[in-house]
């Protein structure tokens, strides 16, 4: 693998500046996890003018659901969730400091137009390759909404997790630029 | 009385082995790749073209390497529990009840295995805790075995999937236009490369079953019929030059494969159904 960048979170202004549409990013520190449910409360908390579960200042979301882990491994399967259900909230975690989301698959021009103005990126984990990014993961913590299963919040720690930049701040898109290279008549 | 002929001895089968095989084939279903599936990969790595395609080919391998050495299973989602049964007439389920035999080897597989349940309520999202109800296909066959196939399906793809009635007078070149853009407007959505399984013809809810059918069928073989045969080679190099690629980063390979399946439909209709499979296509089967 050629120039891969290594980043931290909490993400700042300066280091999301610096991401490009299609760099390959190596994430080391904490992430959270969120999907469809967990999401539909955090935009309750919102609504009610009540505090997060965690300081999502800086932060990266990462859409997963991941399998039970087996007995001496810190998660299992974990790879990303498709993002397009998360569209109709990820706006209003992005103004209010989201940094960075991980997931796959297109966003809505809602969320990357709140993305540019707030400067936050999408960054895309590889889809069915759970095995291998459960691999990055050290340590696996649910810090809230237990009663959700697979869809609780988890506190991740990780190192070098394998992500490609799909969205950037200057409103670039990584599927748009690559069928436009590839596609044939 | 029965014309003379004798009646044929039923075959007894016991509830309890049918709950052990749907167990072992939803284990081995979410863990170990299909031969199918990852030769297929291998071919897509020698044509792709994008460098980030190729990387992304080559993942995936890797992951299915992880996966089955490590015993865990291939992607977090780990589907619905779809079981396609086929039951020989001459064979006789004892000891239980044969829908809830398999309900329970899904319980015991999903839990034993360390798969994620992904069953819930459609409005309270709750979860059932144990990946049930499965979504069971039954088939009375000529025989005396049962043949039970496990296909877990994610939603992903699923997600990305259409039953569409088209209008007789759009023909062939109407429902391949139909597949190619379904697969354009899922883009990066159902984890490319996908496989498409496409039902023609029959009733509603008919062609939406043969079309996650025709997804069982091994990737790299040919259809019998040379008409569907020469659709499906046309409809997918038309798929592969969308130049979505793997993971929708752009390229060559957008799909692995296309399968059709055709019935007789309705005169007033052409029925047409998509159903999008992630390149994660799992699926095991026994005969006992």
């Amino acid at each position: 693998m050629t120039d891969v960048k290594k980043i931290t979170t909490p993400l700042t202004d300066e280091v999301v500046a610096d991401l490009h549409i299609g760099d390959k990013l190596f994430i080391t520190g904490v992430i959270y996890t969120g999907r469809d449910a967990a999401h539909k409360r955090l935009i309750e908390l919102v609504d009610k003018g009540e505090a997060f579960p965690f300081d999502i200042h800086g932060q990266i979301i990462y859409f997963v659901g991941p399998a039970p882990a087996k007995p001496g491994h810190p998660i299992g399967s974990a790879g990303p969730t498709t993002s397009y259900r998360m569209d109709a909230y990820s706006p209003r975690l992005i103004e209010r400091g989201l940094k960075g989301m991980i997931g796959k698959g297109m966003r809505s021009q809602e969320v990357k137009d709140a993305m540019v103005k707030h400067k936050a990126v999408y960054l895309g984990a590889t889809g069915g390759a759970g095995a291998l990014i459960s691999k990055s993961i050290k340590k696996a913590e649910i810090i809230a909404y237990e009663d959700l299963g697979p869809e609780a919040i988890r506190r991740l720690e990780v190192v070098d997790f394998p992500v490609v930049v799909i969205n950037d701040i200057y409103g670039k898109d990584l599927y748009d630029e690559g069928v436009r290279q590839y596609a044939r008549q | 009385m029965n014309g003379g002929k004798e009646l044929t001895e039923m075959r007894e089968l016991s509830a309890a082995e049918i709950t052990k095989a749907v167990k072992d084939l939803f284990i081995d279903a979410n863990i170990n790749l299909g031969e199918d599936v990852l030769a297929a990969l291998h071919r897509a790595l020698e044509q792709e073209e994008s460098p980030q395609g190729k990387e992304i080919l080559n993942e995936l391998i890797e992951n299915a390497r992880i996966a089955k050495e490590e015993g865990i299973a291939i992607c977090q989602d780990t589907g619905l529990a779809v079981v396609f049964v086929e039951l020989g007439q001459d064979c006789h389920v004892a000891g239980g009840d044969l829908s809830e035999a398999i309900n329970e080897g899904v319980r015991q597989g999903y839990q034993e295995g360390y798969l994620r349940k992904s069953a819930c309520h459609p409005f309270t999202r709750a979860n059932t805790g144990d990946n049930t109800p499965a979504i069971i296909h039954l088939d009375i066959v000529p025989g005396d075995t049962i043949k039970i196939i496990a296909a877990p399906k994610g939603g992903g793809s699923e997600n990305m999937s259409r039953v569409m009635m088209l209008t007789p007078s759009v023909g062939m070149e109407g429902v391949k236009d139909f597949i190619v853009q379904r697969v354009r407007e899922s883009g990066a959505n159902p984890c490319p490369p996908v496989i498409v399984g496409a039902g023609i013809g029959g009733t509603f809810e008919q062609t939406a079953l043969i079309a996650k059918k025709a997804l069982l069928r091994p990737i790299g073989s040919t259809n019998p019929d040379p008409e569907l045969a020469a659709m499906e080679a046309d409809l997918l190099t038309r798929i592969n030059n969308l130049g979505i690629g793997p993971q929708g980063y752009g390229g060559r390979t957008t799909a692995l494969a296309v399968h059709v399946n055709m019935i007789p439909c309705h005169i007033a209709s052409l029925s047409l159904a998509v159903n999008i499979q992630c390149h994660a296509q799992r699926h095991k089967e026994v005969v006992i």
